[in-house]
C-alpha cells in the first residue's frame, strides 16, 4: 500500500479558502518579513509594535493611515475595473501623475478662477488626462494584441519625468527658491477636509465609486458583458458582444480613476505639483486589487490595512529601520496570496493506490 | 568635442547602459523558451544589485559579490517556478508580485549601504590589440570583463539553443509541452531549471549596475531597465543575437540623452530620460504589427501544464 | 498459440463524472493488425492512452511480453517498446524533422548529431516505405507527411508495439491507402500494430483482427475476415431500434427556412471542412443530421450561425442572403445554437445560471430597465426554466461548471428556446446524458418542432436521430452523402454510409473523394 498525495482540480472554488487565504496570507508575510528583521538584527516583535501603534496607535497616526489610504482606494478601484476584464492595467502610477498634472494646469495658469469651477473642472481635467493615458495601451492591445503590462508600464516612467520636468522647468515656482515644486495652488483648488485633519472628500469620492462600481459591475448591463468578456472571451463573442469597444471604455475608465486620485492627492493633500507624488501607490494598489480579489467593499477595507502599513513604515524610520519594511511586507503579502490561490482552486487529496 | 568622438563616445555608453539589459533580457529569454513568463525581473535585478554590492562590501571581493547576485537571483526564481510551475498560479500576477517585493527588499536590505564606495568595482579591461583599432577599439574593447562575458555568454546560449540537446529539449518545452512529455521529458523538472537560470542572469544585470557600471547602490536603480529587458526578448524576437543588438540600441538610446545634454543640445534631459521608454512602446507595437512578431512565441508561453487536462 | 505481446487485463479508468473503461480486456499480437473500433466516446482513445502511459489506470494490469508493468510516464511506456501516434501530432512545429526525431531518442550526445538519424531514417524508408526529409520545418508538412513523421519517431525510438489513433481522420484516400502499405510492412517485420477508428471499411481493409468497444466497455473481440460488416455496426451502436409509437404525426412540412447552396468552408486546420453543402431546412421539421464527429458537422452549424467564414456558395435564411453575417445578426434575425461545446461556448463556466440564462437576453427590456439589469425578473425567469425543465442545480447563484452534464444541457437549451427562435441548430444534445434527461430533452425538441420550429439535429446517435427526424442526411468527408425522408430510411445503410461504406463499388470509388 502507497500513500500518494494527488491534485484534484475542484469543480467550485473554495469560498473558505477564499478568505481564509489572503488572512493567512498576511500572516505568512509578516512571519517573512520576521525572518529578514531577524537577519539584519532587528527585533520583529519591537518593530512591527511600533509600526501598528503608529498607525492605529494614535488620532494623527488613524488619520494619515486614512490619508494613505485614499489614493490606494481609487486606484485600486480602477486598477480593478480593467482586471475584471483581464486587462493588465500597471499603468495607475503613471495614470495617478497625468491626473494630477492635468488637475494642477487649472489652479496654476487660472489662480483666480471661482471655487464652484475650480474643482470641478480639476476633476474633469485629472480623469481625463488619466483616462487618455490608459487608451493609448489600449488601442494597441485591442488593434495589434501589444502587451499591455508593458506599455502600461512604460508610461509610468514617461509620466513621472513629464512632471518631474514641469516642476523642474516650466512649472517651477518663481518665489520656490529654486526648488523643484510648483507654485502653491489657491484655497479654492484645495480639497475640503473633515474637520480639521487632513482626511479629505476624497475618501467620499472613493466611497461613492465603490457604492457605484458595486452597482456598475454586478448590477448593470454593462457590467455584465465585461463579467461575461473577462470569463470568456469565445462565449463574447459566441454572444455577439463587442469586445474591442469595451477594451476601449474599460481602460478609459480605469485610467480616469486613477488620474482622479492624482488629482485628490495634489488638490486634497499636497496643495501644488511636485516630484515624488506618489511613493508608489499605483503599483501597491495593484496588490490591494488583487487581494480583495476586486471587491470594491473589500478594497476599501485592505486599502486601509495597506494604508496602515505604509504608515507605520513610516513611523518605523524613527528606530532605524527603512521605510521600505512596509513594501517588501506589502509584495510579499501579494506573493503568498498568489501562491495561496492554488488552494482555492485544487484539493489535496491522500489516497491509497493498490500497488500493482 | 569632435565629431568622431562624440559617436565613440555613445556607442561606448551603448554599450556599458545595454549589458545590464542584456543579461536580464537573455535570463528572460531562457525562461520564455521554456514556457514560463517572469514578470519579476525588475524585481529579481534590484535584489541582484543589492546583494552583489552588499557582498561585493563586506567581502572586499567583487567577483564574490557577482556570486551572491547569482544566488540571490536564482532564489527569486525559485519562488517563481514554485508559484508558477508547481500552484500553477498566473504568471503574470506572480511576477508582479515578486517585483514588488524585490524592489521593497532590496530597498530595506541596501538602506544601510547607501553611500559606501565599492573596494574594486569592475574596471575596464582594454584588450590588448583590439583595443587598440581606431573606432571599433574604444567602442567595442575597452569595457570591463562582464562585456566581454556577456558576448560569451550570447554566443554560448547561440550554440546552447541550436547544436546541443538540451537545447533542443529546453525549446521543445516552451513550444509543446504535451509532445516533451509524452517523449519522456521531464517537464516540470526542466522548467524550475530554466526559471532558476534565468533569475541567475538577471541577478547579474542588476549586480552590473551596482558593480561596474555605477558602481553604487541607490534605491529603485534598476529604473525600468527590468522591464525594458522583458519587451527587449519580445523585440529580439527570442533570439539571443538580435537580444544583443536590441539590447545596444536601448543603451544607445539611454546614453544618447546624457550625450547630448553634455553636447550643449537644448532640451531637457527629461524628455531624453524619456526616449527609452517611448522607444520600447514604439518597437514592440512595430513587432506586434508584423505578423512576425506574435509568431515567434513559443508556441505554450505563459500557460501552466497539466497532463490529465482533459 | 504464441503468447500476446501485449496483455491487458480489466483496465478501469474514470475521469470526473464518467467511466471511460469499465474493466477492459485486450489482447495484441505481434505481427498483427490489430482494430480498435466504436463510436466517440466509447473508451478506445483511453484505453490506449493508458497503454501508452500517458494516463493512470484506476485498476486491472498491463503485460508486455508476460511481464507486468506500471507505466508512470510515456517515458516509461516508451521505453518498454510501447509508441503511440496520436490524433493530434505531439510534434514540435517550428522544429525540422531530425529535431523531433532527435527529441525522442533514448540517449544521446549533448552535441546534436543527425548522422545517426539520416541512416536511421534511410533504413526505414527502405525496410517500410516510409519517406521523410529529416530538414524540412514540420510546420510545413502535409498531415500525411506530419503522420509519418510521427510513426518514424516511434519506430527510431524502437516500439514494438506502435499505436494509431484514427490516423486516417486526416488523411487523403490516397494517402490512407499508402499508410495501410505501411502498416502491413511493419506488421510482417513483427511489430504489433493497433489502430483506433470509426470506419468499418478501414478494418475490413487492414485489420487482422478487431475490437469493437462501447460505452466503455468490450462489446466483441473477433477476426476481421470471420465478421460481417453488420455485425459490427451492431456491436458498435447496440440496441434494437424500434421507431417510437409516440411520435406525434407530422403535419406537412412548412415553408422553407433556411437552406444552403454548394457551401464550402474550411475547418480549424485549414483543410477541406464543407465541401459543396446543398441543404434545405423547413419550418416545423426536424432535419437529422447522422454522421461520425469530425466530417464537418461543426462546420455546418457554424457557417449557418455566422461563427465561420462560407467560402463559396451561399446561406439564405427567410428568403435572405445571410451568408457571413455576424453572429449577432443572426442571433436577431432568429436563429439560435445549442453548441457541442456546452461550457465554453454555450454557457460560461464561471457564471452561475442567471448569469447565463442572460447571455443573449441581458438587453431585452423584461430583464433589464435602463442600464441595470433587472436580476430579480431574471432570476424568477430562471427558476421558472430550471421548474419546467427540471434543471437540478446547486443554486442559482452557483457557477454553472459545478451542474452535470445533462442539467446543463437542458439550461442550455430551455435559453436558446426561450428566445422563439425560427431555427434552431441543435449538436449532440444527448451526448453525455442519462435515460431521463434525455427523454426530456427530445420532448422539448418536438414540442419546438410542433410549433413550427425548423431544427436542425446534428448527432452521432441514430437511436435519437431516428426517433426524432422528419428528414435524415448523412454527413461524411464534408459532403451530404445521402438525404432521406424518414420513412424512407434504412437504419442499416445509414450506418454504412456513416462508416464511408457505400452500397456500390462506383459509390465507394466517387463518394470518398475529397
Amino acid at each position: 500500500m502507497a500513500m500518494t498525495v494527488k491534485f484534484e482540480k475542484r469543480l467550485n472554488p473554495s469560498v473558505a479558502m477564499n478568505v481564509a487565504v489572503p488572512l493567512l496570507s498576511v500572516l505568512a508575510a509578516f512571519l517573512l518579513g520576521a525572518v529578514f528583521l531577524t537577519l539584519t538584527d532587528r527585533d520583529p516583535v519591537e518593530v512591527y509594535e511600533t509600526m501598528f501603534k503608529g498607525a492605529l496607535g494614535s488620532r494623527y497616526g488613524l488619520s494619515e493611515t486614512i490619508v494613505k489610504a485614499i489614493p490606494l482606494m481609487l486606484c485600486a478601484l480602477g486598477i480593478s475595473a480593467a482586471f475584471r476584464m483581464q486587462l493588465w492595467n500597471i499603468g495607475a502610477e503613471g495614470q495617478f501623475y497625468m491626473g494630477a498634472f492635468a488637475a494642477s494646469a487649472l489652479p496654476l495658469k487660472f489662480p483666480d478662477l471661482p471655487a464652484i469651477l475650480m474643482l470641478p473642472g480639476m476633476l474633469v481635467l485629472g480623469c481625463l488626462a488619466g483616462g487618455l493615458w490608459g487608451l493609448v495601451p489600449a488601442v494597441l492591445r485591442a488593434r495589434w494584441k501589444v502587451n499591455e503590462i508593458i506599455t502600461t508600464l512604460m508610461l509610468n516612467y514617461v509620466a513621472i519625468l513629464w512632471v518631474d520636468y514641469l516642476v523642474y522647468g516650466p512649472w517651477k515656482d518663481p518665489k520656490g527658491f529654486n526648488f523643484p515644486l510648483s507654485a502653491k495652488f489657491s484655497a479654492t483648488a484645495a480639497l475640503p477636509t473633515f474637520g480639521d485633519s487632513r482626511i479629505h472628500v476624497g475618501l467620499l469620492l472613493a466611497v461613492l465609486l465603490a457604492i457605484l462600481f458595486w452597482i456598475v459591475f454586478e448590477k448593470s448591463r454593462w457590467g455584465y458583458e465585461i463579467k461575461v468578456i473577462g470569463s470568456s472571451e469565445q462565449a463574447a463573442r459566441y454572444a455577439g458582444m463587442d469586445i474591442r469597444a469595451n477594451v476601449y471604455k474599460v481602460m478609459l475608465l480605469s485610467g480616469a480613476v486613477c488620474g482622479l486620485a492624482g488629482m485628490a492627492e495634489v488638490s486634497g493633500i499636497v496643495g501644488r505639483l511636485q516630484p515624488n507624488l506618489s511613493p508608489g501607490y499605483g503599483y501597491t494598489a495593484i496588490i490591494v486589487a488583487w487581494i480583495s480579489k476586486l471587491n470594491p467593499a473589500a478594497i476599501l477595507v485592505v486599502a486601509i490595512l495597506f494604508g496602515a502599513l505604509q504608515v507605520g513604515g513610516f513611523f518605523v524610520q524613527t528606530t532605524g529601520v527603512p521605510a521600505s519594511v512596509a513594501s517588501m511586507l506589502q509584495g510579499a503579502v501579494l506573493f503568498f496570496v498568489v501562491g495561496g490561490e492554488f488552494l482555492t482552486k485544487y484539493r489535496i487529496v491522500l489516497s491509497r493506490k493498490e500497488v500493482v | 568635442m569632435g565629431e568622431q568622438a562624440f559617436f565613440i563616445a555613445i556607442l561606448s555608453s551603448a554599450v556599458i547602459a545595454g549589458t545590464p539589459i542584456l543579461y536580464a533580457a537573455l535570463g528572460e529569454l531562457i525562461t520564455e523558451k521554456a514556457g514560463v513568463t517572469n514578470l519579476g525581473v525588475e524585481g529579481m535585478m534590484l535584489i541582484g544589485a543589492v546583494s552583489g554590492f552588499m557582498a561585493a562590501i563586506v567581502t572586499g571581493n567583487s567577483w564574490i559579490g557577482l556570486l551572491a547576485a547569482m544566488l540571490a537571483g536564482g532564489a527569486m526564481g525559485l519562488i517563481h517556478a514554485i508559484l508558477t510551475v508547481s500552484l500553477r498560479a498566473n504568471q503574470v500576477v506572480s511576477g508582479l508580485a515578486l517585483a514588488l517585493f524585490g524592489s521593497g527588499l532590496s530597498g530595506y536590505l541596501g538602506k544601510a549601504y547607501i553611500g559606501i564606495p565599492v573596494t574594486e568595482p569592475f574596471r575596464s579591461l582594454p584588450l590588448p590589440v583590439l583595443g587598440d583599432i581606431p573606432f571599433l577599439g574604444p567602442v567595442l574593447f575597452r569595457h570591463d570583463v562582464l562585456v566581454y562575458l556577456s558576448w560569451g555568454l550570447v554566443l554560448t546560449l547561440w550554440f546552447f539553443l541550436k547544436r546541443t540537446r538540451a537545447g533542443l529539449f529546453l525549446q521543445a518545452i516552451g513550444e509543446n509541452p504535451g509532445a516533451a512529455d509524452s517523449l519522456g521529458i521531464h517537464v516540470f523538472g526542466v522548467r524550475y531549471l530554466y526559471v532558476i537560470v534565468g533569475g541567475m542572469l538577471c541577478g547579474v544585470g542588476g549586480a552590473y549596475l551596482s558593480l561596474a557600471s555605477a558602481p553604487s547602490w541607490l534605491e529603485n536603480m534598476t529604473a525600468g531597465r527590468g522591464w525594458i529587458a522583458v519587451a527587449l526578448v519580445i523585440f529580439a524576437l527570442w533570439r539571443p543575437g538580435r537580444a544583443l543588438v536590441g539590447a545596444y540600441l536601448f543603451g544607445g538610446i539611454d546614453a544618447l540623452g546624457f550625450h547630448l545634454q553634455a553636447a550643449g543640445v537644448h532640451l531637457s534631459h527629461f524628455f531624453l530620460q524619456m526616449l527609452p521608454y517611448i522607444f520600447t512602446i514604439t518597437v514592440l507595437t512595430v513587432v506586434m504589427a508584423k505578423r512576425g512578431g506574435r509568431l515567434a512565441a513559443p508556441g505554450a508561453l505563459g500557460l501552466p501544464y497539466d497532463r490529465e487536462e482533459r | 498459440m504464441a503468447k500476446p505481446l501485449v496483455q491487458m487485463r480489466g483496465i478501469v479508468k474514470k475521469f470526473p463524472g464518467v467511466v471511460a473503461n469499465d474493466r477492459v480486456d485486450l489482447d495484441i499480437y505481434a505481427g498483427e493488425i490489430h482494430a480498435l473500433l466504436g463510436e466517440n466516446g466509447s473508451g478506445k482513445s483511453t484505453i490506449m492512452s493508458v497503454l501508452a502511459g500517458l494516463y493512470k489506470p484506476d485498476a486491472g494490469e498491463i503485460l508486455i511480453d508476460g511481464t507486468p508493468f506500471a507505466f508512470a510516464s510515456p517515458r516509461d511506456a516508451i521505453a518498454a517498446g510501447v509508441g503511440m501516434v496520436y490524433q493530434h501530432f505531439k510534434l514540435v512545429e517550428p522544429f525540422t524533422v531530425a529535431q523531433n526525431l532527435q527529441l525522442g531518442e533514448r540517449q544521446g550526445s549533448f552535441l546534436l548529431s543527425d548522422v545517426g538519424i539520416r541512416a536511421e531514417i534511410q533504413k526505414f524508408e527502405v525496410r517500410f516505405g516510409l519517406a521523410v526529409d529529416p530538414d524540412s520545418p514540420v510546420w510545413q508538412l502535409s498531415v500525411g507527411q506530419k503522420q509519418r513523421v510521427e510513426i518514424v519517431r516511434m519506430l527510431y525510438r524502437g516500439s514494438k508495439v506502435l499505436i494509431l489513433d484514427e490516423p486516417t481522420a486526416v488523411l487523403t484516400p490516397q494517402e490512407t491507402a499508402e499508410l495501410f502499405v505501411n502498416m502491413r510492412k511493419m506488421a510482417a517485420a513483427g511489430c504489433a500494430v493497433v489502430f483506433i477508428t470509426h470506419k468499418m471499411n478501414e478494418v475490413q481493409a487492414v485489420a487482422d483482427r478487431v475490437t469493437v468497444l462501447r460505452g466503455g466497455k468490450v462489446s466483441g473481440t473477433m477476426l476481421c475476415r470471420e465478421v460481417h460488416a453488420q455485425q459490427l455496426v451492431w456491436l458498435m451502436v447496440g440496441r434494437e431500434i424500434a421507431l417510437n409509437a409516440e411520435r406525434c404525426p407530422r403535419g406537412i412540412c412548412g415553408s422553407e427556412v433556411a437552406s444552403l447552396k454548394n457551401v464550402k468552408a474550411f475547418n480549424d486546420s485549414g483543410r477541406t471542412g464543407l465541401n459543396d453543402v446543398t441543404l434545405s431546412l423547413r419550418a416545423g421539421q426536424i432535419f437529422g443530421i447522422a454522421g461520425v464527429s469530425g466530417n464537418g458537422q461543426k462546420e455546418l452549424a457554424e457557417v449557418i450561425t455566422g461563427l465561420r467564414t462560407v467560402t463559396a456558395g451561399t446561406v439564405e435564411y427567410l428568403g435572405e442572403e445571410v451568408t457571413n453575417l455576424p453572429p449577432v445578426e443572426l442571433i436577431h434575425r432568429g436563429i439560435s445554437y445549442v453548441p457541442e461545446d456546452r461550457l465554453g461556448m454555450g454557457l460560461v463556466p464561471g457564471l452561475d445560471a442567471v448569469e447565463n440564462m442572460l447571455l443573449k437576453s441581458y438587453k431585452h427590456p423584461e430583464f433589464s430597465s435602463g442600464w441595470l439589469i433587472n436580476r430579480r425578473a431574471a432570476e424568477a425567469a430562471t427558476a421558472e426554466i430550471v421548474r419546467q425543465y427540471n434543471v437540478k442545480l446547486a443554486g442559482l447563484s452557483q457557477p454553472v461548471r459545478s451542474m452535470s452534464g445533462g442539467n446543463l444541457q437542458k439550461l442550455l437549451l430551455a435559453r436558446e428556446i426561450a428566445e422563439h427562435p425560427k431555427l434552431i441548430i441543435v449538436v449532440y444534445p444527448a451526448r453525455g446524458l442519462d435515460v431521463g434527461a434525455t427523454e426530456s430533452i427530445h420532448k422539448l425538441l418536438m414540442e419546438l418542432r410542433d410549433q413550427g420550429t425548423s431544427i436542425l439535429l446534428i448527432s452521432e446517435d441514430l437511436d435519437e436521430l431516428m426517433k426524432l427526424s422528419d428528414r435524415v442526411g448523412v454527413m461524411f468527408g464534408g459532403r451530404i452523402v445521402g438525404n432521406f425522408a424518414i420513412e424512407e430510411v434504412d437504419l442499416e445503410e445509414v450506418g454504412l454510409l456513416m462508416m464511408g461504406l457505400f452500397r456500390s463499388e462506383e459509390e465507394r470509388i466517387h463518394g470518398d473523394d475529397r
